[in-house]
C-alpha cells in the first residue's frame, strides 16, 4: 500500500516536474494558475469606477468555470488604491514583488497609472489595457511594456471637428467643458482638429470644476455668445443640466455630447428624451441601455453572464459592458501566448491582436495592435440620438489612419 | 521608566530597524520607508495637536506643499534631492508659522475647521498652477541610487536616508519637547492663561509651533515625493489629513514614540482590513479603530507605558 502511493506519488512528481522547471523563469505561471493583477478604486472619490474591477473578476470566474485556458486557471488578484497614486504605487509593487504576478491588466486612472508608468517598463511586467482614456500609452518607444485599450479623448474631439469643418462651415462653436486633463485632453482634441479655423470658429470658451452645483450660467452665457455649434464635454451629473437648460431657454445649437456621457440611462433619460433629440456623440461600444440592441446577441449573452457571475452589478452601468470586453480581450490574448507565458510573450501576443471584435464593440470597430501601436481601439462612429436610440451614421472615423 | 530602561528601549528599536534590511524584501522595505515617512508627518502633528492642544485637519495640506517643493525643484532646476528636502522643510515652517498667526484667534474645534479648509482648498491649488505642478498629470521623478558606490539596491539607500532623517528629527524634537520650550507649550494646552501669567509669549510660541509641526510634515512630504517617485493632487487629498490625526490619536496624543506606531498603523492596517475583506475593508478598518480606542485609550504608546510600569512594580514587588 504504502509503496504504491510512494510509486504514485513519484509519478505525478515527475509528471509535473516540467510544469515546475517551466515556471521558474516565468515568474506568475504554474501548471495550474496564471497570476494577473490589477488594482481599481473600490473606495474613495473615484469608486463609482470599481464596478470595472470586479466585472473583470466575474468574467475571469467565468473562464475559469469553463475550464480555464490550457488547463490553468486565472488567478486574478485586485487591490484597492482609492485612486491615490501612492496606494497604486504600493499596491502595484505587491502585485510584481511580492505576489508575482505574470502581468499587470487594467490598472484604473491616469494618475494612478502615470505612477506606475516607469516602473513597470523598468521592471519588464506587461502592464496592459490601462482603464483611462489619456493619450500617452500609446508610446512603445519609450515604454515598451504599457498599452492603453480605449480610444483617447483627443482622438474624439478630433472625429467632431472632422464632421464640423465638413458639415458646418460658418459653425460659430461654443465649449463646455470640465477643468482637468479629461477636459482639455478632449478640447485640445477639437482645437487640433479644426487647425487654423479653431481661431475663427470657436467664439466661446467655458469650463466647471467637478466641484460645481451647477452650470446654468455658463449655458447661458454660451447661448448669449451666439453659438450655434456646442460642445459639450461634462461628465453624467453634469450632461443632464446642459441638456436640460438649454433646452429650457430655447438655444437648439449642433450638440455635441462627449462618449463619456452617452449613456441612456445616466444622461438622456433623466434629462428627457425630448430635449436629447438631435445630440450627436461618438461612439465604440454598443450603449447598453440603448433599446436597440435589445436581441441583439452580445447584449444577451452579456445580460446572462451578468446574472449568473455579477448579480449585484447594475444592468445600466456601461462600465460593467466596459469591464466584460476588456477581460475578453485579455482573455484573448493569453489564449494567444499558448503554453509559453513568459512575460516577453505576453506582451508580443498582446502586440498581435489583428482585426478582433468583440461582441459589446459596436457592428465594424476591430481591435489592433502592433510593436508600434499601443493603442487596440483607435475607430469610433458618429451616432445621432433620434428621441429613442442611438443611431450609427457616416464611416467609421480610424485615428490609425491619419 | 528608568532613563536606562528607556535608552535600552530606543538602542533595541533602532538596531531592529538597521538591521531590517537584512531580512525582508525591497517592496516590504519600502513599505517600512513609508511608515517611516509618515511617523515623521505625524510627530510634527503629534508636536501641534498633542503637545500644544491645536487640532489641524489640514496637515496633509503641508505634506502636500513639501512634496510638491521637493518634486518641483527636482523636476524644474535638477536640484540635488537632500536639499530639495531642506527647502521643503524650511518652506513649510515658514508659510505654517504665517498661517499659525491668523489661526491663534482661532480655537479647539474652529481651528479644526479652518485647517480642514486648507485640506479641502490644495487639490483644486495644485490643478491651477498647472505650469509648475503639472495639473491633474502630476509629475514623475526619478528614484535616486546610493550614492558613492555603495553595494545597496535604490530602496535599500532610500530607506537609510529616510531612517536617518527620521532619527535626527527625533531627537531634535525631543530635544525641544523636553525643555523649557517644551514646558511652555505644554503649559499652553493645559491652560493658556496660566502659561501666560508665567511668562509664556502664548502667541508667538503657539506661531512657532504651527511652524515646526509644518515643517516636520513637509520635510515628510517631500520624502515622500522620493520614495514614491510620483506627485500627483489626487494623493493629497482630505483624507489624507484625516488619517494623520487618526495616526497621532492610535498612537499616542502627546507621545514621540506614539508618531512610529501610529505611522506602523495608518501603513498596515488598511492593507490587512483588505485581506481580510475585499467587500467592505473600510469596515473593518473601522472596527479595528474602535478596537484599539477601546483598548487603549491613551494610543499605543500609552498603552507600551501602562505594560512596562505594571512590569517594573511587579519586578520591585518581587525584589522586596
Amino acid at each position: 500500500m504504502l509503496r504504491r502511493t510512494v510509486l504514485s506519488a513519484l509519478i505525478a512528481a515527475l509528471a509535473l516536474a516540467p510544469a515546475l522547471v517551466m515556471a521558474a523563469d516565468t515568474p506568475g505561471v504554474t501548471a495550474t494558475e496564471i497570476k494577473i493583477g490589477n488594482t481599481n478604486p473600490y473606495s474613495g472619490p473615484a469608486s463609482a469606477y470599481g464596478t470595472i474591477g470586479k466585472v473583470i473578476g466575474a468574467y475571469f470566474k467565468k473562464v475559469n468555470d469553463e475550464g480555464g485556458l490550457n488547463g490553468r486557471k486565472i488567478n486574478y488578484i485586485t487591490y484597492d488604491d482609492a485612486y491615490s497614486p501612492p496606494k497604486t504605487v504600493e499596491m502595484v509593487r505587491k502585485l510584481v514583488e511580492q505576489d508575482q504576478v505574470a502581468a499587470l491588466f487594467q490598472t484604473l486612472g491616469t494618475p494612478t497609472n502615470s505612477a506606475i508608468h516607469k516602473y513597470m517598463n523598468q521592471q519588464k511586467v506587461p502592464h496592459l489595457f490601462v482603464a483611462t482614456g489619456a493619450t500617452k500609452w500609446n508610446d512603445p518607444k519609450n515604454f515598451p511594456w504599457t498599452m492603453g485599450w480605449q480610444p483617447n479623448y483627443q482622438t474624439e474631439g478630433h472625429i467632431y471637428a472632422q464632421y464640423i469643418l465638413k458639415n458646418f462651415p460658418d459653425a460659430k462653436i461654443g465649449i463646455l467643458y470640465q477643468n482637468d486633463d479629461y477636459g482639455k485632453d478632449y478640447r485640445k482634441g477639437l482645437h487640433d482638429g479644426l487647425g487654423e479655423a479653431a481661431k475663427k470658429m470657436i467664439v466661446m470658451e467655458q469650463t466647471y470644476e467637478v466641484t460645481d452645483p451647477t452650470i446654468d450660467s455658463q449655458i447661458v452665457n454660451l447661448k448669449n455668445s451666439g453659438a450655434n455649434v456646442f460642445f459639450n464635454v461634462t461628465i453624467p451629473k453634469f450632461a443632464v443640466q446642459a441638456i436640460k437648460k438649454a433646452h429650457d431657454i430655447g438655444w437648439k445649437p449642433a450638440h455635441f455630447l462627449n462618449n463619456v456621457s452617452s449613456s441612456l440611462a445616466t444622461v438622456l433619460k433623466p434629462a428627457g428624451l425630448e430635449a436629447s433629440k438631435g445630440l450627436i456623440t461618438a461612439l465604440y461600444m454598443k450603449e447598453i441601455t440603448d433599446p436597440q440592441w435589445k436581441s441583439d446577441k452580445g447584449f444577451q449573452d452579456w445580460v446572462a453572464f451578468m446574472k449568473r457571475y455579477y448579480p449585484e452589478g447594475a444592468l445600466d452601468d456601461q462600465g460593467n459592458a466596459f469591464g466584460y470586453t476588456v477581460a475578453q480581450a485579455m482573455v484573448q490574448v493569453l489564449k494567444q501566448c499558448g503554453n509559453d507565458l513568459s512575460r516577453d510573450n505576453i506582451l508580443k501576443q498582446a502586440e498581435s491582436l489583428k482585426n478582433l471584435e468583440f461582441p459589446l464593440l459596436l457592428p465594424g470597430i476591430k481591435v489592433n495592435t502592433s510593436p508600434t501601436d499601443h493603442a487596440p481601439i483607435e475607430q469610433e462612429q458618429l451616432a445621432k440620438f433620434d428621441g429613442e436610440r442611438w443611431a450609427t451614421f457616416g464611416e467609421l472615423y480610424d485615428a490609425a489612419k491619419k | 521608566m528608568t532613563p536606562r530602561a528607556r535608552a535600552v528601549g530606543v538602542a533595541a528599536a533602532l538596531a531592529v530597524a538597521l538591521a531590517l534590511p537584512l531580512f525582508v524584501s525591497n517592496f516590504r522595505l519600502f513599505q517600512f520607508t513609508q511608515v517611516a515617512v509618515y511617523a515623521i508627518a505625524l510627530l510634527g502633528l503629534n508636536v501641534l495637536t498633542g503637545y500644544n492642544g491645536q487640532i489641524s485637519l489640514g496637515h496633509g495640506a503641508f505634506y502636500a506643499l513639501g512634496a510638491y517643493t521637493t518634486a518641483i525643484m527636482i523636476d524644474k532646476w535638477d536640484v540635488p534631492y537632500p536639499l530639495t528636502i531642506v527647502t521643503a522643510g524650511v518652506l513649510c515652517l515658514v508659510v505654517g508659522f504665517l498661517f499659525g498667526i491668523p489661526a491663534l484667534r482661532l480655537e479647539g474645534l474652529y481651528l479644526a475647521l479652518a485647517t480642514f479648509a486648507l485640506a479641502l482648498a490644495i487639490p483644486q491649488i495644485l490643478k491651477y498652477f498647472e505650469h509648475w505642478t503639472g495639473g491633474s498629470q502630476g509629475i514623475v521623478l526619478s528614484k535616486p541610487n546610493a550614492p558613492w558606490g555603495l553595494p545597496l539596491s535604490p530602496d535599500q539607500w532610500l530607506y537609510f536616508f529616510t531612517l536617518a532623517v527620521l532619527v535626527a528629527l527625533f531627537a531634535l524634537a525631543r530635544n525641544l519637547l523636553m525643555g523649557r520650550t517644551g514646558r511652555a507649550i505644554v503649559a499652553i494646552r493645559d491652560n493658556a492663561i496660566a502659561a501666560q501669567a508665567m511668562g509664556v509669549n502664548t502667541a508667538l510660541y503657539k506661531s512657532l509651533t504651527f511652524g515646526v509641526s509644518a515643517a516636520y510634515t513637509g520635510v515628510a512630504g517631500g520624502l515622500s515625493a522620493i520614495v514614491i517617485a510620483f506627485v500627483a493632487p489626487d494623493a493629497f487629498n482630505v483624507f489624507l489629513s484625516i488619517t494623520f490625526l487618526t495616526g497621532i490619536v492610535i498612537g499616542g496624543l502627546a507621545s514621540i514614540s506614539g508618531a512610529i506606531f501610529g505611522a506602523l498603523f495608518i501603513q498596515f492596517v488598511p492593507n490587512w482590513a483588505q485581506d481580510i475583506s475585499k467587500a467592505a475593508p473600510w469596515a473593518i478598518y473601522g472596527v479595528f479603530l474602535i478596537g484599539f480606542m477601546y483598548v487603549m485609550p491613551f494610543g499605543i504608546a500609552g498603552a507600551v507605558r501602562l505594560a512596562l510600569a505594571r512590569l517594573g512594580r511587579r519586578g520591585t514587588a518581587a525584589r522586596a
